[in-house]
């Protein structure tokens, strides 16, 4: 059976400044607590990944990400626009952020 | 996953908000100095007055851990001339850098910098945080001293201030023998959390997720002693009143008035939405003395709906990086390096480029040449200076995890592609601050300030020795006096006034309010300024203060916050407007082309323009540019009792 379809609005854009591993994130809310500006809310599940909830008023410090205390649980995802690129001096090649 | 789709996905109903709701309930806190923003001025700030034996109490609207434009990092303290290595007088130095800054800079905070901040350097050591290459990871680069393992940087090392020497593209230009040494590099983002643990460790109370919403004057009147201040928490959405013998504004800078977009303001700004200059806003209407308010200037280094900056190659903090054009040609600009000593681009090198694209010698895109450099110094700028400025530490972390190679590499520099900004694009002025005297005292009793808060502020170690000036004042005061008497009825009604968009459910939320805004600002205080402009802006903004503003709705205490913001963002831009309609001139360095007043009235241009409120209505003052007088024999005169680095 399909997954159940809700009416929601658009989704805020950006919407995922980083990428949370759920089956390596333990729920110990250091990012919570560390986001200066409430990005976060806990998950009302103890131990459970926290919610991006304001994910359009992130300003990209990435503290989060640097202060996550669990390996692999947490990968900073800059948005479309924001990937940085770079160039192989050598042969040219113009790389972007994955 | 972690969206919030994600999880009502799989909940199959929204999450409930986490944290207790509040609203109408209070928590009364008494305290000696209470200070107001926990970034870097308010941490030093409360650790500087506990030192000094006193209770103190701190607001900060995020977490003091990581809060600020200093949270995650910051790559250079900045002038340093007291630093062993240095080849200059602090007092001295000092007064180059008020010439180098220009008329309307901070000639008080310049010389508490000058002659504090290597003191507040070497506790900021004591208490954890790292200021030497002590690992030495990176013996070789230019800069390094052997000895202490300090790393200077090259900024300001033939002269003061940012602009090229105008030697320097002679050959032999700026030799190590005569450099000034008075800019350090640090490795800053260990800073905030340090300064946290050591406010906890001081017993310093500190109240976490509280915007701070009003100052509390003696008795409710305007203009007399602040005996404390109001808060509230963008959690539970709790009203905190704190009752304090001092308090220390050390909050942020105002921005984003012109910039219309909330969905992407946060990935285009340098700054994050938090620091929106309420402080400057709350000490206005308590009837302190505010000035600079009237600049203005189109966006540069604050971005504006382009990229972020520092993500480009050859953004501020690049230090040494050249850039080339698509061809692998060097560019003739300044590399803010050795080469150059730290200079920064003008706008005729900047045009000089913009005309060799269009004529066909330069060849878009630029890059930021990190292959092209000396490996120690690509190095340091990589892993020191970029993994340790704010921002770019989490883009040195993917793009090297993203295969960024900086031995081999060149980032895309996105200046040139982007070209200038739109004109109507402005940004609010961040000179504009709190007036102060030579202890930091505002013009009200038992009101201080430090950091960004104060008129004509710097950076990052300028807030850290501000603040740690401002609470040694604010606790020798607070040792004098008794708590004052709050006005209920003040407080009462502020109360009111700070919940009422969480009273309603329906209108207009505080993103439209500030577009709303952000378009009158874009419309009459832009690039051409009048009379009329002006008016239309002020008629306009009464508007939406009589339709809109009773219709502002919060849904949670989070929603409030940012409406309460937005509210102050109005006060802002009308005080932005008031100042700047009482200066009948027009001022490239205030940023101010007034097309009814062209001329630049020389005698007016000479003095601060201050403002203030006298029940209720502005009352403007003039004083003149260096009314801080002589600042060597000033500086002495009020710190006959200072004992320099702290010793426990």
């Amino acid at each position: 059976m399909a997954d159940k379809v809700f009416a929601l609005p658009n989704v805020q854009t950006p919407s995922v400044p980083v990428k949370i591993n759920p089956d390596k994130c333990i729920g110990c809310n250091t990012c919570v607590e560390t986001c200066q500006i409430d990005v976060f809310i806990p998950n009302p599940k103890k131990g459970a990944p926290p919610i991006i909830l304001h994910a359009e008023e992130c300003w990209y410090c990435g503290c989060c990400a640097t202060d996550c205390p669990t390996p692999g649980a947490m990968e900073f995802n800059w948005p479309l626009p924001l990937k940085p690129r770079w160039r192989n001096k050598e042969t040219g090649v113009v790389s972007q952020l994955k | 996953m972690g969206t919030w789709h994600d999880y009502l996905k799989a909940a199959g109903t929204p999450p409930e908000w986490p944290y207790p709701i509040k609203y109408g309930e209070e928590t009364e806190v008494e305290t000696d100095v209470l200070v107001l923003g926990g970034g870097i001025a308010g941490c030093w700030a409360a650790i500087s007055a506990a030192r000094n034996g006193v209770k103190v109490a701190l607001f900060e609207k995020g977490d003091v851990r990581r809060s600020g434009a200093g949270g995650p990092g910051c790559d250079h303290w900045c002038n340093v001339p007291a630093n062993p290595l240095s080849r200059v007088d602090p007092d001295e130095w000092a007064i180059e850098m008020i010439n180098a800054l220009g008329d309307y800079s901070n000639g008080i905070g310049i010389e508490i910098q000058c002659r504090e901040d290597y003191d507040t350097l070497l506790e900021m050591e004591q208490m954890g945080g790292k200021i030497r290459d002590d690992k030495d990871e990176f013996v070789g680069a230019e800069g390094r001293d052997p000895e202490t393992k300090l790393m200077f940087s090259p900024r300001y090392g033939a002269k003061a201030g940012y602009g090229a020497h105008p030697d320097w593209r002679k050959p032999g230009f700026n030799p190590p023998e005569k450099r000034n040494n008075v800019v350090i590099r640090i490795w800053g983002s260990t800073f905030k959390p340090i300064l946290k643990r050591e406010c906890k460790k001081l017993g310093v109370q500190i109240f976490d997720r509280v915007m701070a919403t009003s100052l509390l004057n003696e008795n409710g009147k305007q203009g007399a002693r602040v005996v404390g201040a109001t808060g509230i928490n963008g959690r539970t959405g709790e009203f905190i009143i704190a009752r304090a013998k001092a308090t220390i504004i050390a909050t942020a800078g105002s921005g984003q008035l012109w910039n219309i977009d909330m969905e992407h303001g946060g990935y285009s700004y340098m700054y994050s939405r938090n620091e929106n200059g309420d402080g400057s806003v709350m000490a206005f209407k308590a009837g302190a003395t505010i000035t600079m308010r009237e600049g203005s200037h189109p966006f540069g280094i604050a971005s504006g709906l382009k990229h972020k900056w520092y993500t480009g190659g050859g953004d501020a903090s690049y230090e040494n990086v050249p850039i080339v054009d698509a061809n692998n040609v060097k560019l003739d600009l300044v590399t803010q390096g050795w080469a150059d000593a730290g200079a920064m681009n003008s706008p005729d090198l900047l045009q000089a480029v913009r005309d060799g694209v269009e004529s066909g010698k330069f060849e878009l895109p630029m890059f930021g040449d990190f292959a092209g450099m000396k490996p120690e110094e690509s190095n340091a700028t990589w892993n020191l200076m970029l993994n340790e400025e704010s921002t770019t530490k989490i883009m040195v972390k993917t793009m090297t995890e993203g295969g960024f190679d900086h031995t081999r590499d060149q980032i895309m520099n996105y200046s040139f592609i982007e070209m200038q900004s739109p004109p109507q694009y402005y940004d609010a002025p961040r000179g504009g601050g709190i007036l102060h005297d030579w202890n930091l005292k505002t013009t009200l009793d038992g009101l201080y300030a430090a950091g960004t808060a104060v008129f004509s502020p710097e950076d990052h170690s300028f807030a850290a020795s501000t603040g740690r000036y401002a609470g040694r004042k604010a606790a020798a005061y607070a040792k004098t006096v008794e708590l004052g008497e709050v006005c209920r009825e003040q407080i009462a009604k502020e109360k009111e006034r700070v919940l009422a968009p969480a009273m309603r459910s329906e209108g207009i939320e505080w993103k439209e309010l500030h577009n709303g805004l952000c378009r009158v600002m874009q419309y009459y205080v832009s690039q051409y300024k009048t009379e009329r402009l002006y008016n239309l802006a002020l008629e306009e903004i009464a508007r939406i203060e009589e339709n809109a503003v009773p219709q502002l709705y919060a849904l949670d205490p989070h929603k409030l916050m940012r409406s309460l913001e937005t509210l102050s963002a109005i006060e802002s831009a009308k005080i932005i407007i008031y100042a700047q309609k009482e200066r009948k001139l027009s001022s490239p360095k205030l940023g101010i082309n007034r097309l009814d007043y062209p001329e630049p009235d020389e005698e007016e241009l000479k003095k601060y323009l201050l403002m203030h409120l006298e029940n209720d209505e502005v009352v403007f003052e003039r004083i003149p540019i260096r009314f801080w007088g002589n600042m060597k024999e000033q500086y002495e005169a009020h710190n006959q009792d200072y004992t320099g680095v702290y010793k426990g």
